[in-house]
């Protein structure tokens, strides 16, 4: 089975700066990889000791620097890695993201069964790419999945972590899968992952490998733009109160009688 | 520039696996409304997938709701949802009515389906807005969160038509009745030639009753990894009942075990905005308020003063909820 995982970096959220007007601080902020992709690769890395004779191409689009993460994943145990990589690709919306990586794949691993990507990026959180990249390459995908269960028959069996509840599903392959989650440990590369991940090649792939016109690319081939971005700022009043424990109980139930949570008090 | 040859707003009317209609059609049902208001009184119509026989039960629903017309696909195959299927028929109508705007509620199968679609058009999609409005150049200004809430955007799309996703319980539904006769159109189910690839095989509903109003609950109690373990997670769920509030969980608490994900408030929860949210050892990072800072009233407790959580409350009590709960509870 030869799996194409698609990964992202990303800022670190949680690290999140601002400037005085009120915009992000980009510079010194460290990049992570996606949290939801480690999900995915350790989906893939799992479908690869489970069933044995796998390969697994990891691709990510981005500016040079995310050649360390595809580092990091072929340590893991990822055999190839293709890093899609242009200015012209700067800019891209889902769309044009979605459209350049189905083309990637297209092009560096035409023959794939497999794509695994995470259900969201936690810095556009949009879910989209996934299934972008399903639509143009005509292939069925399957979204929020947790696990796997079976392969037989060219048909993997998976299970999907819904609002309402859990799901099986079967999909016959070549077939698309966004992971939500994972039950397990992510796993750690080991010594030897590391020395033989450093004589692995990444591949890059630019505009020029691609069959795709250059109006279709980043910011030109995306039919969405931000018009304008700002700070979200809470309208709610902070007020804050040190108390002994009984005051502390006091005001609680104060509060609730006024707000008529407390009825019968 | 608005386009002539594309009017309208369309909204995908998502059957629940009950066959209800979702609750979020009728929420973005009244905010397309008031989109379609400035857009000049344009068409606000609906799109429903069912099996043969089924749609006289749904005419009741939409009565009296203001649609124009609710254009329906029906044919058995549409009985589970199918990617493949729902999004190639999507695709088909939108070509032939050409709206200008197409909502699709931010469910589950929303944010599979609405992607798909929007792809196989050619257009922008804006996931998981907070809030929608027409611009002086009546285009959509779709406002969503990103950089996992820190950031607000609002994104314009320069196809069509212009489609969006919005959570359930963002937009709150206003209940006037709205008396436009509703024209039912039948639309030709053209599957030929396609393969559905994805089975359903089994469903295991997870959600209970106590914890699946959160969407409704006018009192919610949220957990966070301030209770520690499970005896922590018990006596929340004391205190929620001793107030009849709805019991909700930060991802941190989530990823802690103490509390299954479909009860999960936040960014990659659920968006809540209930008459009291009482926050109980929830540090608050921007992830969880980003799902509920739009509650009526907000009360945290938690035992370290600097919390971000202080921030975006009401009434902040500074102090350990394994004092003052069971001394709540007790009087």
């Amino acid at each position: 089975m030869k799996i194409a995982l698609c990964i992202k970096q990303v800022p670190d959220t949680t690290d999140i700066r601002w400037t005085e007007n009120n915009t992000i601080q980009r510079e010194g902020v460290e990049s992570i990889i996606n949290p939801y992709d480690v999900f995915a690769t350790e989906f893939a890395l799992n479908l690869k000791s489970e069933l044995g004779n796998v390969q697994i191409t990891a691709f990510t689009m981005g500016p040079a620097q995310a050649e360390g993460m595809l580092r990091k994943v072929l340590a893991l145990g990822c055999d190839e890695a293709v890093l899609v990589s242009d200015k012209k690709f700067a800019g891209a919306d889902t769309y044009a993201t979605g459209l350049t990586l189905s083309r990637a794949i297209r092009t560096e691993l035409p023959d794939f069964d497999l794509i695994v990507c995470g259900q969201f990026a936690v810095d556009g959180d949009t879910a989209q790419t996934g299934p972008n990249i399903a639509n143009f390459l005509n292939i069925p995908q399957v979204t929020y999945v947790k696990d796997f269960k079976e392969f037989k028959d060219n048909k993997l069996i998976l299970t999907r972590e819904l609002e309402d509840g859990i799901e099986t599903v079967e999909t016959s392959l070549p077939s698309l899968v966004c992971v939500l989650t994972h039950d397990y440990e992510p796993r750690r590369p080991y010594i030897n992952g590391i020395i033989s991940a450093s004589r692995k090649q990444v591949r890059v792939c630019g505009l020029d490998k691609l069959s795709l016109p250059v109006e279709k690319a980043g910011l030109r081939g995306s039919p969405t733009y931000v018009s304008k971005a700002f700070r979200n700022i809470s309208a709610h009043n902070a007020e804050k109160f040190v108390l002994t424990k009984d005051e502390s109980v006091n005001l609680l139930k104060e509060k609730l009688e006024n707000l008529g949570v407390l009825k019968n008090a | 520039m608005p386009n002539l040859d594309n009017s309208g707003i369309l909204i995908y009317a998502q059957l629940t696996r009950e066959n209800y209609i979702h609750t979020v059609f009728f929420e973005l049902l009244d905010k397309a409304k008031e989109l379609a208001k400035k857009l000049g009184s344009v068409d606000v119509n609906a799109v429903i997938f069912t099996t043969p026989g089924l749609i006289d039960e749904y005419k009741e629903s939409f009565k009296n709701k203001g649609v124009n017309k609710v254009f329906y696909f029906e044919d058995n195959k549409l009985k589970d949802y199918s990617t493949e299927y729902y999004s190639k028929l999507m695709v088909d109508l939108v070509g032939v009515i050409k709206p200008e705007i197409l909502l699709i509620g931010a469910t589950n199968q929303g944010r599979d389906l609405a992607p798909r679609v929007s792809s196989a058009l050619a257009t922008g999609l804006t996931a998981d807005c907070i809030d929608l409005d027409i611009n002086e150049k009546g285009q959509l200004a779709a406002t969503r969160p990103t950089f996992g809430g820190q950031l607000m955007a609002t994104i314009l799309c320069k196809t069509y038509p212009q489609m969006a996703t919005v959570r359930p319980n963002v937009f709150k539904i206003n209940q006037e009745d709205s008396f436009v006769e509703t024209e039912f159109v039948s639309c030709p189910v053209n599957l030929v030639g396609m393969k559905n690839h994805v089975r359903l095989l089994e469903f295991k509903k997870t959600v209970d009753s106590i914890i699946n109003d959160l969407d409704s609950a006018e009192v919610i109690v949220t957990g966070g990894k301030g209770l520690k373990n499970e005896k922590g997670f018990e006596l929340l769920r004391r205190f929620a009942s001793s107030i009849g509030a709805s019991v909700g969980a930060t991802r941190g608490a989530v990823e802690m075990g103490l509390a299954p994900s479909c009860i999960q408030v936040g960014q990659t929860g659920k968006t809540v905005h209930p008459k009291v949210y009482i926050a109980c050892g929830v540090s608050g990072a921007i992830q969880h308020t980003v799902g509920m800072e739009n509650s009526d009233y907000i009360i945290a407790i938690n035992n370290d003063e600097n919390a971000p959580i202080f921030d975006i409350a009401d009434c902040g009590i500074v102090g350990d909820v394994f004092e003052i709960l069971p001394e709540f509870i007790k009087k």
